[in-house]
């Protein structure tokens, strides 16, 4: 450390010594960049060289087989998974919001019961809850899921999705300021009064921007209708695209549902972003 | 309910703890109708919690609070209807961010007294018109400044007809530029006769508008007497110490 004017330009790591020879950082910087676009090209060159256009083409992108999946793509297979989705979204919210005002009850069971089913629920796989599902009838004989094949699809979602709403729910509660509540009570409102006039509202404005990721992540989630045995009218985006697949031997069907959904879910990443940022703003 | 309904609002040995924290250590006093009683005192002598003792915002550990002849610390009171009784104003002013100025000062006229719709708007604009914001009615809070805010607050407890007013520092948080605005509606409400509990630290306010004048130091209170006694002639050391500090803030030395 004895020279000054060394130390300001050096960026070692704390504590090794500095070496007078060694490069500035501005040229380091350069040379690895220069690297990293050399790397790049080179990655490129060697695919374009490598991967067999046509075969690939044939297998993916096939316009004969594209043009088998419309319109049902869209007309069957996205409503389908908009229904799923919607249903298990509108569900999840209002389970997530009953148990995120049971995760914040004065009464002990309540929290201790909406504490279990937020972390078992949240644990557990997507699939493994569609599982648990389809031997729901063999668990309570008689027992049957209403709404048949849509009520079905729409339960794996809402549990799925349930477990993390009740999450964003709570913290969307709990970051409306106490002096809310407490402008509310000394207005002469009740607790639950203040509750749903006052403090949910906000928490819901709160909570819009993670609750559209939410959303999305449920949209995907909805492909796990596929092990429920769907058939017919039924069938959602991904074992739409499936069985087609499977009837042509071909994977274009997979590809065009797959731009099918970043339709919707890249626009409404892209709405989440934004609310977020407005939110951010206006607070 | 043997009390006679002589006190607005009557304080008996009111205890407070936070834990071990004891910060209210045996308050007596009383507020008569059409009274206006200012309660000052150093930051964390507890004048906040009183004041939020008196709506049961926050449970007093010991002691009686009677309002009108009701006690609301009676365990079995209807609170909520209890509270109707007594407005209250905060440092923050606590709008409601969601609603428009006009949805502030309606929404609990609607939802807790149940006045139609026609009825609670009238006296939502007569209460904004009095505190001087009956322009801003379709605004929301976000657009205001702090004073109409604050403003907005007051015609929102106002429009309540409560018998009882609170004001925690309600001038605290305001610009100082604005607070003549809120303390000039303040000083109008006083001289309508509404009775008043004020927290402040404007002593200018405390000696014109105050009919009492509390002082408080570590959770008691160590002189109660008229305006231009407590503060033109304080008794105790303790209230000379504070009001030295309070008046002429750049003089520390003691
Ligand atoms: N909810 C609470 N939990 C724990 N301690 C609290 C709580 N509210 C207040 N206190 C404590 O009680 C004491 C008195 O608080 P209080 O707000 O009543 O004082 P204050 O006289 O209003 O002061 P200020 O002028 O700063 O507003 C403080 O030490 C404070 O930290
Ligand atoms: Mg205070």
């Amino acid at each position: 450390m004895t020279d000054p004017s060394k130390t300001a330009e050096s960026s070692g790591p704390a504590g090794t010594p500095l070496r007078r020879a060694g490069l500035s950082p501005r040229k380091k910087q350069r040379i690895s960049r220069i690297v990293q676009y050399v790397l790049l090209v080179a990655v490129v060159v060697f695919l374009l060289a490598r991967i067999e256009w046509g075969s690939l083409a044939a297998n993916f992108a096939k316009p004969e087989v594209a043009a088998e999946t419309w319109p049902e793509v869209f007309t069957v297979a996205l409503k389908n998974t908009i229904i799923y989705s919607v249903g298990g979204f509108v569900f999840a919210f209002l389970l997530g919001l009953l148990f995120a005002l049971m995760r914040l009850s004065s009464v002990a069971p309540y929290r201790w019961i909406a504490i279990a089913y937020i972390e078992i629920f949240r644990g557990l796989p997507a699939l493994l809850i569609f599982l648990l599902i389809l031997f729901l009838p063999l668990a309570l004989p008689g027992f049957e899921v209403p709404g048949g094949t849509y009520g079905q699809g729409i339960l794996g979602l809402t549990v799925v999705g349930s477990a993390y709403m009740a999450e964003t729910l709570r913290a969307g509660l709990q970051a409306v300021p106490r002096g809310q509540t407490e402008a509310a009570r000394s207005l002469g409102m009740s607790h639950a009064r203040s509750m749903i006039t006052i403090v949910i509202p906000q928490a819901v404005r709160i909570v819009i921007p993670p609750t559209t990721n939410q959303f999305v992540s449920l949209l995907k989630d909805s492909s796990l209708v596929l092990f429920l045995g769907v058939t017919g009218d039924y069938v959602e985006l991904t074992k739409f695209g499936n069985d087609l697949a499977s009837t042509h031997a071909n994977a274009t069907p997979i590809l065009v549902v797959g731009v099918t959904y970043l339709l919707v879910t890249i626009p409404l990443g892209y709405l989440a972003s934004r609310l977020e940022k407005r939110q951010g703003k206006g607070r | 309910m043997a009390t006679p309904v002589t006190h607005a609002v009557e304080i008996r040995n009111l205890h407070k703890h936070f834990g071990k924290l004891e910060v209210l250590r045996g308050i007596d006093f009383a507020v008569d109708p059409g009274q206006v009683v200012c309660v000052i005192g150093p930051s964390g002598s507890g004048k906040s919690t009183l004041l939020r003792c008196v709506n049961l915002l926050e449970r007093p550990t010991s002691g009686r609070v009677i309002l009108e002849g009701v006690e609301l610390t009676d365990p079995d009171v209807d609170i909520d209807a209890a509270r109707r009784r007594v407005g209250m104003v905060f440092q923050q002013f606590n709008l409601f961010p969601h609603m428009t100025v006009l949805q502030n000062v309606m929404i609990s006229q609607r939802r807790v007294l149940k006045r139609n719709r026609a009825e609670a708007e009238r006296i939502a604009r007569e209460n904004l018109e009095k505190v001087g914001v009956a322009t801003k009615c379709d605004v929301y809070p976000g657009q205001l400044s702090g004073g109409q805010q604050q403003r907005v607050a007051i015609a929102r407890a106002l429009a309540m007809n409560p018998a009882l007013m609170l004001f925690d520092e309600p001038t605290s948080a305001l610009d100082p530029e604005l607070v003549g605005d809120v303390l000039a509606v303040m000083r109008k409400l006083a001289e309508e006769g509404m009775t008043m509990l004020v927290v402040t630290h404007e002593m200018a306010f405390a000696r014109d508008v105050a009919d009492r004048v509390v002082f408080m130091d570590g959770g008691v209170i160590v002189e109660d007497g008229p305006a231009a006694q407590v503060i033109g002639a304080p008794e105790h050391e303790r209230t000379r110490g504070f009001l030295r500090r309070v008046l002429d803030p750049t003089h520390t030395g003691e």
